[in-house]
């Protein structure tokens, strides 16, 4: 070993770190600070903890639900390791009080999870010359960088100018698999925890990105400091007074809490948009009107298939919406009659229930709010509900 | 020639990652080396399926996307003027701002 973790851990007692969100990256970045022994550790936070956010939050217990996620945290944190210093800054991070919470600190972690939040912190960094250790998460994707670090870029350098409305997906809106966030908040601890103990080669003037369906990681290289960049550039006249006066939301057209507003879509996706293959025998005793769109390729579908479904193999699914929207259509208007006005829901089955729930994902994102998809798939048909029916 | 778009800009063509894209162009003003410029006009014509403000701006990216070639920032590189050759690797990259 080429170098002494004794002295990188004398460093980090005497470090403070700033993490600002304590959500899906916050929790599990926040966890191995205090149990790594970091002096003092610092947390922003304004919400409060919701069972809906527990499957990627796991800082937070259940006892926690409906008090501010700051004191969960912080609880958690001091359990682990009550010999650090943990300060509670229950409040939501504004240009007004950012200044002064991060000016004691001595590095900073963006835990967030919106673009005017994370223009606002980078800012507010380089104002202070603080390193910004950044991490973000949607769907099964992550990305990681230091800014603001050794003459390497701010957020500003790389993205002067904020990305349209609609180009912007928060974790909510997106769906999100806990462990991804997870992932992404470790390696946020590990880079912060090796600018604290000065140790190693810090993630800054590269980026690494994170594909969970693939399982790759990729790490490139980014652009360093850019000289006309407006807040850390040459001429900038970005300055502490400019930054209590600078208006985030305006400038990306975003409000700060778009994650509240959309808190509900995740959900259905995780709960509501799945159904158990004995559930679905129910549903076919009672004779409730449905469409089953089987998505497995043609030649599978020939051997063996469940009794009235639709064969569009996940290949071709794009271009057979169409016809999915005519039969939900016509089922609907059949089913009028019973004064029930909405569409039929829709349930989506294949061999084992991986592509089924792409599909799903897919449905949903074209405006097919009702599909659903039967878990395990054929398989966990003839294993749980109909042990005649052939498995091959 | 391989592209892999992440982020969400998958959605935009045929929610595939990652083309094996042959592109042929026109020899124009006597250039005759294909460069970032001509293959975003290429795969605006011929991989982007839906709403193309999404992903372009201009004759640019839009805000938000990192373009990398070779794994490189292509700001390093030239931008649109970085001119391309067999088997290199083209990603473009949407910001994520979730959590
Ligand atoms: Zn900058």
């Amino acid at each position: 070993m080429s170098w002494r973790w004794g002295l990188g851990q004398a460093n980090l007692l005497k470090s403070s770190i700033l993490v600002v969100g304590a959500g899906g990256l916050g929790a599990p970045a926040l966890l191995y600070f205090a149990a790594s022994g970091v002096g003092k550790l610092g947390i922003v936070d304004h919400d409060k903890v919701e069972l809906n956010n527990m499957h990627r939050q796991i800082i937070h217990t259940e006892a926690y639900i409906g008090q501010p996620k700051v004191k969960s945290a912080a609880a958690a944190c001091r359990s682990v390791n009550s010999s650090i210093e943990v300060v509670e800054h229950q409040e939501a991070l504004r240009t007004s009080n950012a200044l002064e919470i991060f000016s004691k600190y001595d590095i900073i972690v963006d835990a967030t999870d919106n673009a005017p939040t994370r223009y606002m912190i980078s800012d507010c960094c380089v104002v202070l010359g603080k390193p910004l250790v950044s991490g973000a998460a949607v769907g099964l994707e992550g990305q990681l960088t230091i800014y603001n670090h050794n003459g390497g870029p701010c957020y500003r350098c790389l993205f002067p100018t904020p990305p349209p409305r609609t180009a912007c997906q928060s974790c909510a809106d997106a769906g999100v698999l806990g462990v991804v966030p997870g992932i992404i908040g470790c390696l946020q601890a590990l880079e912060a925890i090796k600018i604290a103990a000065s140790v190693g080669e810090p993630l800054s003037g590269r980026m690494l990105l994170f594909d969970a369906l693939s399982a790759r990681i990729r790490i490139v290289k980014i652009r360093g400091r850019s000289m006309q960049c407006e807040a850390c550039g040459e001429n900038s006249t970005f300055n502490q007074q400019y930054f209590r006066e600078f208006d985030y939301e305006k400038f990306t057209q975003t409000p700060l809490c778009v994650f509240w507003l959309s808190l509900r879509p995740i959900m259905k996706l995780i709960f509501e948009s799945r159904i158990s293959s004995k559930e679905y025998s129910e549903i076919i005793l009672n004779k409730e009107p449905h469409v089953l769109v089987d998505v497995r390729p043609a030649h599978h579908f020939k051997i063996v298939s469940l009794p009235n479904s639709l064969n569009i193999p996940f290949s071709t699914l794009e271009s057979r919406l169409p016809e999915i929207s005519s039969i939900l259509k016509k089922d609907e208007e059949e089913k009028d009659a019973v004064s029930e006005s909405s569409a039929p829901p829709l349930y989506v089955v294949c061999r084992r229930g991986n592509d089924s729930q792409r599909a799903v994902q897919y449905l949903h994102k074209m405006g097919f709010n009702s599909a659903k998809d039967i878990v395990g798939g054929v398989e966990s048909w003839a294993q749980n509900v109909d042990p005649n029916f052939p498995t091959y | 020639m391989v592209e892999t778009y992440r982020g969400g800009l998958e959605l935009l063509c045929d929610s595939k990652k990652i083309h094996n894209v042959n592109v042929e162009f026109e020899q124009q003003n006597g250039e005759d080396k294909l460069t970032m410029k001509g293959l975003l006009s290429w795969v605006r014509t011929n991989l982007i399926k839906e709403r193309p403000e999404m992903f372009m701006k201009g004759d640019t990216v839009r805000p938000g996307v990192l373009v990398l070639v070779n794994d490189c920032d292509w700001e390093l590189s030239g931008q649109l003027n970085t001119s391309l050759e067999e088997k290199d690797v083209v990603v473009f990259i949407s910001t994520l701002h979730g959590g």
